[in-house]
C-alpha cells in the first residue's frame, strides 16, 4: 500500500518536463516541500559562509598576513556571523520543524499553508538581499559593499557618519525581512502545534520534538520582534534623520545593546532548542529505551526559555554597567545552566542500561553531548563577571559560542539529517561515509575551537584583521585554520553522501531504525497527505504499543 | 624607556589588584567546572563503554525506564548550590573592583577612543598625548593607582591590557572608569577589543608602568611646551601652513587640532599609527606620504607633499622631543 | 495503514467523546499580538529611556495636546465590532454591516485626528522626526501605532466590500472573530501608548 503510493508518484514524475516540476516545488504550500526549500536553501549558505570562513582562517594563519585587506576581512566575518545565524542555522531548523512536527502529531499539514510559503520566499529574499550587497552596496560614494560593521551591528558605527553607503542598510533590511519569516513560521508552528494533533495526543502525549518546537516558536515570537523593533529605529536613523541611537544628540549607543542582546539571547536558544529536540528523539531510539524523565524534560525546556529573556547582558559585562546589574545577570546566566544540565544529565539517564547501536546518528548524538558539556561549562565560565572582564570580546568567547553552535548545534543537525533522510527520501544514507564524514568533523572541529580558547586565554581580541607576532598566538592560529580545512572536507564528504545516498542508497522501508514515533508508521518518503487515516493514539510511543501490544505504554503512562 | 616589554598578554601573569582579583576568581571557577566535566564526562564515557549494544541481543529491548523523581531532585539540587557558590564567589569580587574607594593620591587620566588611536590627558598634570601610556608602579606603603575615565569621540572601543586588568569599553555618551595599581615596572601590551571600524586590528595599546622618578622625569618632560628649534623652521613652516594642522597640535603652537593625536612630544613615543610601526625617521616618511602602506583605512588622508617639504616636515618633527 | 490496531486503553476525550482543540485563527493571531507587542514594548522602552533627554528642541509639555475625542472613537470603535461580531452571529446582517461600517468611521476619524495632530507639530511647533529625541521617538512610536490601525481599516474595508457584496453570513463569524481580535489589540495598545505620551510622558 505504501509502495503503491511511492510507485505511483515515481512514474508521474519520470514522464513530466522539469518545468512543471519546478513550478510545483515554486508554488507549493505543501509543509514537507516547504521544509525540503528551507534545508536546501540553508545547506547553500552553510557552504557560501563556511568558504567566508576560509578566507578568515586563512588570512590569520600568520601575523601579518595580507590575504585580504582589512576592509574584506571586515565584510567577511560579518557575512560570515550574519549568513550562519540568519540564512543556515534558522532556515534549516525552521525547515526541519516544518518537515516533522505535522507528521510526528498525526496531521496532515502546518496550521496555514500560504502562511508557511510565505515566510519561506521572504526568508529567500532576506538571503538574496544580503548577497547583492556585494554588487549593490557600495552607494553613491562607492563607500561599503557588502556590510562590514559585525553582525551585532553596534551604534554608533551604523550610523550614517561611520557607515555611509548601503552596506548597512543591506543587513538591516535582509535580516528584517527574513525575520518577519520566522515569526510567520512561529505562528504557524504554534499554531500546528495546538490545534492540529491527532486524536489521543494531549499535550502530555506529544513527541518531545514537539514540546521543544513549541517552545522554541513562543520564544522567537518574543525574542526576534526586539531585533525587528531595532532595526526600525535604526532604518528612522539613517533615512528620516532620526536619533535613536545618535549619541550626538543625546541618543544612546548602549540602547541598541541592550535592544540586540534582548534579542541576541534568546535567539541562541532558538537556535539549540531544536537541537535538543533532536537529540531527544535521536538518543532513546538509539539507546533502545525511552527519553527518561519525560515531564522533566518539558518544564527544563520551559524553565530554559523563560530564565533565556533574563540574561541577556552577559554579552555586555564591560560597558560599564554598575555592580548591582552585573551581579543580576552574573545570577541569572549561571541560573540557566541549572535547567540545561538537567537535560544533559536526563539524556545520559536514557542511555544508562540501554543497549546504545553506534549508527551515524548516534555517533553525532554522542558528541554533542561531549561538547554542549564543554560549551556549557565554558559558558557557566563567563558568567563569572570579573573572569568575563578579560574573556569577553576575546578569542575565548568565540571558541564558546562555536562550540555551541558547531560542536553542539550543527552535529545535532547532523545526526537530524542522517536519522530522517531515509523518511524523507525512502533511502538509507551510506554508513561509510557517515562515519568518515563524522571523524573528520570531529578532529577538524577539535584542532579549531580547542585551541582557540588559548588565544582569548593570551589576549588575543576578536574581529582583528591581523595580529602581532611574539604574543604566544602564532603556532595557535596556524593551528586553527588547518583544523578549518578539515572540517571544510568533511562537509564535502556529507554533501557527497546526500547527493550520492538520493539515487545509490539502500532502500529504507517505513522504518529502518525501529523507532517509535508517528513519522516512522508512513511510507518513505511520506504521500502529499501524510497518512491514508489519521491515527487515534494512546500513549507518548504509538509506535511501541503497535509493536508490544502485550506491554504498550499506555499502560505506564 | 624603564622595564621590559612583556610580549605575551596573558590573562594568568597579573600584574595589578583587579587582575589578581580576576585570577584567583579565575582559578576557582575553573577548578570548579574542571571538577564538573570529569564527573560527567566520565558518566558519559562510562556509559557508552557498559551499555553498548551487543550482537547477541539484537532482539531483546531493555528495561523502558522512565524516569526517577528522586535521581531529577538530586540533580537538580546539587546544581543549585554549585551556582549559588559560584555567585557568592562572584559578586564579591564584582564589588571589590567595581566599587573600589578611590584614594587621594590617585593619578587621574582621562582616555579618549578614537578611530584608530588612543588620547590619553593628564587632567591635573596638564599633560595630553596619545597611544602610549605612563603610569607610575605603586607599593603598598605608597598607593598611586591610576583610575580612568573612559570616553570615545566616535564609535565604541575598549581598553585592554591583560595583565593589567580586565577590559572596560569607551562607549560615547556613555562615560565609563576603571582602575589599574600596577606592582612592577614594565611596558605592557593590549589592545582596543571592540570592533571599531576598519582599523580596528591596529589599534594597540602601550603601557608603560615607570618608576616613581621615571614618570616624574616623564611628566616634567611632557608638560613642557614644544621644543622650537629654528633648524627646523622650514619643515615647522610645511607644518603649520598645509592640513596638518587642521588635525594635530603641537603646544606652544598655532597648531591646536584636536581630531588626531597631539605631537608635541611625538618622539617620546617608541611607536606611531597607535602601535602599528616603529617610530623611526623613514616609517615616519612612509607613514606621512601614505599612511594605507601602513595602517590602510585609517582616517589620516596621505598628504602628497613634495620631496623637498617631506624631508623637512620630517625633520621638524623630530626635534618633537 | 489501515492495518493500525486500535488502542487498549481508551483515549482522554471530553465528555461528549469528541476531541477538540482551539481555533487554529484565534491561536494564530493571538501568537501575532504577542510578537507585535513585544515589538511595541522596544518602542515604549525607548520612549520612556529618552524622557527628558532631549538636548534642545521642544518638550512634550510644551507642543502636546491630549487627544481626548479621537481616543474615545478609537476605544468606542472596540463595542461597535464586538456587537457587528454579535449581530453577524445572530444572521443580522443589516445590523453587522453599520456597525462594521461604524467602526471603520470611527477608526477613519482616528486616523484624521492624528494627521491634525502631527499637521500642528510639524508646522507650528516645527517637531519633525528629526529634531530632537523627542520627536523620533514620539513619531517612531505613535506612527507604528497608526500603520497597525492602517493596516486594520484597510482588512475592515475589504470585509466591508464583501459585506455590501452579500458574501458574509453567519458561517464567517470565527474569522471575523479573529479579525476583531487584532482590532481590539490595536485599541489596546492605544491604551498603552496614550498613557506613555500624554500622561507619564507630559
Amino acid at each position: 500500500m505504501a509502495s503503491d503510493a511511492v510507485a505511483i508518484s515515481r512514474t508521474e514524475v519520470e514522464d513530466r518536463p522539469w518545468v512543471d516540476t519546478l513550478h510545483e516545488w515554486v508554488t507549493t504550500v505543501d509543509h514537507k516541500r516547504i521544509g525540503l526549500l528551507y534545508i536546501l536553501f540553508a545547506l547553500v549558505f552553510l557552504v557560501i559562509a563556511g568558504l567566508e570562513a576560509l578566507v578568515i582562517r586563512i588570512q590569520l594563519m600568520y601575523p601579518h598576513n595580507d590575504f585580504v585587506s582589512p576592509q574584506v576581512f571586515n565584510r567577511m566575518f560579518t557575512m560570515h556571523g550574519t549568513t550562519m545565524i540568519f540564512f543556515f542555522a534558522m532556515p534549516i531548523l525552521f525547515g526541519f520543524g516544518n518537515y516533522l512536527v505535522p507528521l510526528m502529531i498525526g496531521a496532515r499539514d502546518m496550521a496555514f499553508p500560504r502562511l508557511n510559503a510565505f515566510s519561506f520566499w521572504l526568508s529567500a529574499l532576506g538571503g538574496f538581499l544580503l548577497y547583492f550587497s556585494f554588487l549593490g552596496g557600495s552607494g553613491l560614494y562607492g563607500a561599503g559593499s557588502a556590510p562590514d560593521v559585525g553582525w551585532w551591528a553596534y551604534a554608533p558605527l551604523t550610523a550614517r557618519a561611520f557607515s555611509p553607503g548601503s552596506s548597512t542598510d543591506y543587513w538591516t533590511i535582509a535580516v528584517l525581512v527574513s525575520g518577519f519569516g520566522s515569526i510567520g513560521t512561529a505562528v504557524n508552528l504554534i499554531a500546528t502545534i495546538l490545534c492540529m494533533r491527532c486524536p489521543g495526543m494531549t499535550l502530555g502525549r506529544m513527541p518531545l520534538l514537539s514540546w521543544l518546537y513549541l517552545t522554541m516558536s513562543g520564544l522567537a515570537l518574543i525574542g526576534i520582534t526586539p531585533l525587528s523593533a531595532a532595526q526600525l529605529m535604526l532604518l528612522v536613523d539613517r533615512y528620516l534623520g532620526g536619533h535613536f541611537f545618535d549619541t550626538q544628540a543625546g541618543g544612546s549607543a548602549t540602547l541598541w545593546m541592550h535592544f540586540f542582546w534582548i534579542f541576541g539571547h534568546p535567539e541562541v536558544y532558538i537556535l539549540v532548542i531544536p537541537a535538543f529536540a533532536f537529540m531527544s528523539e535521536i538518543i532513546p531510539v538509539f539507546s533502545r529505551k525511552p527519553i527518561f524523565g519525560y515531564p522533566v524534560m518539558v518544564a527544563a525546556t520551559v524553565c530554559i526559555a523563560f530564565v533565556s529573556m533574563s540574561v541577556w547582558a552577559h554579552h555586555m559585562f564591560t560597558i560599564g554597567m554598575n555592580s548591582y546589574a552585573n551581579s543580576f545577570f552574573a545570577i541569572t546566566t549561571m541560573a540557566v545552566g541549572v535547567p540545561t544540565g538537567i537535560k544533559i544529565f536526563n539524556w545520559l539517564g536514557t542511555m544508562w542500561g540501554g543497549r546504545i547501536q553506534f549508527k551515524t546518528p548516534m555517533l553525532f548524538a554522542i558528541a554533542f553531548l561531549f561538547q554542549f558539556l564543554i560549551a556549557g561549562l565554558t559558558g557557566i565560565i563567563q558568567a563569572a563577571v570579573p573572569f568575563d572582564w578579560q574573556l569577553s570580546l576575546s578569542y575565548f568567547v568565540v571558541a564558546h559560542f562555536h562550540y555551541v553552535i558547531v560542536g553542539g548545534i550543527l552535529f545535532a543537525i547532523f545526526a537530524a539529517f542522517y536519522y530522517w533522510y531515509p523518511k524523507v527520501t525512502g533511502r538509507m544514507l551510506s554508513e561509510r561515509l557517515g562515519t568518515l564524514h563524522f571523524w573528520l568533523f570531529v578532529i577538524g572541529f577539535h584542532l579549531t575551537f580547542d585551541p582557540m580558547h588559548f588565544a582569548g586565554l593570551l589576549g588575543m581580541p576578536r574581529r582583528i584583521y591581523t595580529f602581532e607576532p611574539g604574543r604566544g598566538w602564532d603556532a595557535i592560529n596556524l593551528i586553527v585554520s588547518i583544523g578549518a580545512f578539515i572540517q571544510a572536507v568533511g562537509i564535502l564528504v556529507f554533501v557527497a553522501n546526500l547527493i550520492l545516498s538520493y539515487w545509490k542508497g539502500a532502500r529504507a522501508g517505513n522504518d529502518p531504525w525501529d523507532a517509535w514515533t508517528l513519522e516512522w508508521l508512513t511510507s518513505s518518503p511520506p504521500p502529499a497527505y501524510n497518512f491514508a487515516s489519521i491515527p487515534t493514539i494512546a500513549s507518548r510511543r504509538p509506535l511501541w504499543d503497535l509493536k508490544h501490544p502485550e506491554d504498550p505504554d499506555s499502560r505506564y503512562e | 624607556m624603564t622595564g621590559d616589554t612583556v610580549t605575551i598578554t596573558s590573562i594568568f601573569a597579573p600584574e595589578t589588584t583587579p587582575a589578581r582579583s580576576i585570577y584567583d576568581l579565575s582559578m576557582f571557577v575553573m577548578v570548579i567546572t574542571a571538577i564538573i566535566f570529569v564527573v560527567v564526562g566520565g558518566l558519559l564515557l562510562y556509559s557508552i563503554v557498559k551499555f553498548r549494544g551487543k550482537a547477541a541481543d539484537a532482539n531483546r529491548e531493555p528495561a523502558q525506564v522512565y524516569g526517577s523523581m528522586q535521581i531529577e531532585l538530586a540533580w537538580t539540587v546539587i546544581p543549585i548550590l554549585i551556582v549559588v557558590v559560584l555567585f557568592l564567589a562572584t559578586a564579591r569580587v564584582i564589588h571589590a573592583v567595581q566599587d573600589a574607594p578611590k584614594p587621594s593620591t590617585a593619578i587621574d587620566v582621562t582616555a579618549i577612543g578614537h578611530q584608530f588611536w588612543w588620547e590619553f590627558r593628564y587632567p591635573q598634570l596638564g599633560i595630553v598625548t596619545a597611544n602610549e601610556l605612563h603610569i607610575p608602579v605603586g607599593d603598598p606603603s605608597r598607593p598611586r593607582p591610576t583610575f580612568l575615565k573612559l570616553l570615545s569621540a566616535d564609535t565604541d572601543h575598549s581598553f585592554w591590557i591583560p595583565q593589567l586588568g580586565g577590559k572596560t569599553d569607551l562607549i560615547p555618551n556613555h562615560p565609563n572608569e576603571m582602575w589599574m595599581d600596577p606592582r612592577r615596572t614594565g611596558v605592557f601590551l593590549g589592545q582596543c577589543a571592540q570592533y571599531c571600524g576598519t582599523q580596528h586590528g591596529k589599534m594597540l595599546l602601550r603601557v608603560s608602568v615607570d618608576s616613581a622618578e621615571d614618570f616624574e622625569a616623564w611628566v616634567r618632560a611632557q608638560q613642557q611646551a614644544a621644543t622650537l628649534d629654528s633648524a627646523a623652521s622650514a619643515g615647522r613652516r610645511v607644518f603649520e601652513t598645509t592640513a596638518c594642522i587642521n588635525c594635530h597640535a603641537v603646544r606652544g603652537t598655532a597648531a591646536n587640532g584636536r581630531f588626531g593625536p597631539d605631537l608635541t612630544h611625538l618622539m617620546s613615543r617608541s611607536t606611531i599609527a597607535s602601535g602599528a610601526a616603529a617610530n623611526t625617521p623613514d616609517i615616519l616618511r612612509l607613514w606621512i606620504q601614505n599612511p594605507d602602506t601602513i595602517k590602510p583605512g585609517s582616517l589620516m588622508p596621505p598628504m602628497q607633499l613634495s620631496e623637498r617639504d617631506l624631508n623637512a616636515l620630517v625633520g621638524y618633527l623630530e626635534t618633537l622631543r | 495503514m489501515s492495518t493500525f490496531a486500535p488502542p487498549i486503553v481508551e483515549p482522554t476525550f471530553d465528555t461528549a467523546g469528541v476531541w477538540s482543540l482551539p481555533s487554529r485563527g484565534k491561536v494564530g493571531m493571538a501568537s501575532l499580538i504577542v510578537a507585535e507587542s513585544a515589538i511595541f514594548t522596544i518602542f515604549v522602552v525607548a520612549y520612556l529611556y529618552y524622557l527628558g533627554k532631549s538636548l534642545s528642541g521642544p518638550t512634550p509639555r510644551e507642543v502636546l495636546e491630549v487627544p481626548i475625542f479621537y481616543t474615545f472613537c478609537l476605544l468606542s470603535s472596540s463595542l461597535t465590532i464586538h456587537y457587528a461580531g454579535k449581530s453577524l452571529e445572530r444572521d443580522k446582517k443589516r445590523a453587522f454591516l453599520g456597525l462594521w461600517l461604524l467602526t471603520i468611521v470611527l477608526g477613519g476619524l482616528f486616523m484624521f485626528g492624528t494627521a491634525r495632530e502631527w499637521y500642528r507639530l510639524i508646522y507650528e511647533h516645527g517637531l519633525t522626526i528629526a529634531t530632537n529625541l523627542f520627536g523620533t521617538t514620539y513619531y517612531s512610536l505613535v506612527g507604528l501605532h497608526a500603520f497597525h490601525v492602517t493596516a486594520g481599516l484597510i482588512m475592515l474595508s475589504i470585509v466591508l466590500a464583501f459585506s455590501l457584496a452579500g458574501r458574509v453570513t453567519p458561517r464567517h463569524f470565527g474569522r471575523i472573530d479573529v479579525l476583531a481580535l487584532y482590532w481590539h489589540f490595536v485599541d489596546a495598545v492605544w491604551v498603552v501608548v496614550f498613557t506613555v505620551v500624554y500622561v507619564i510622558g507630559r
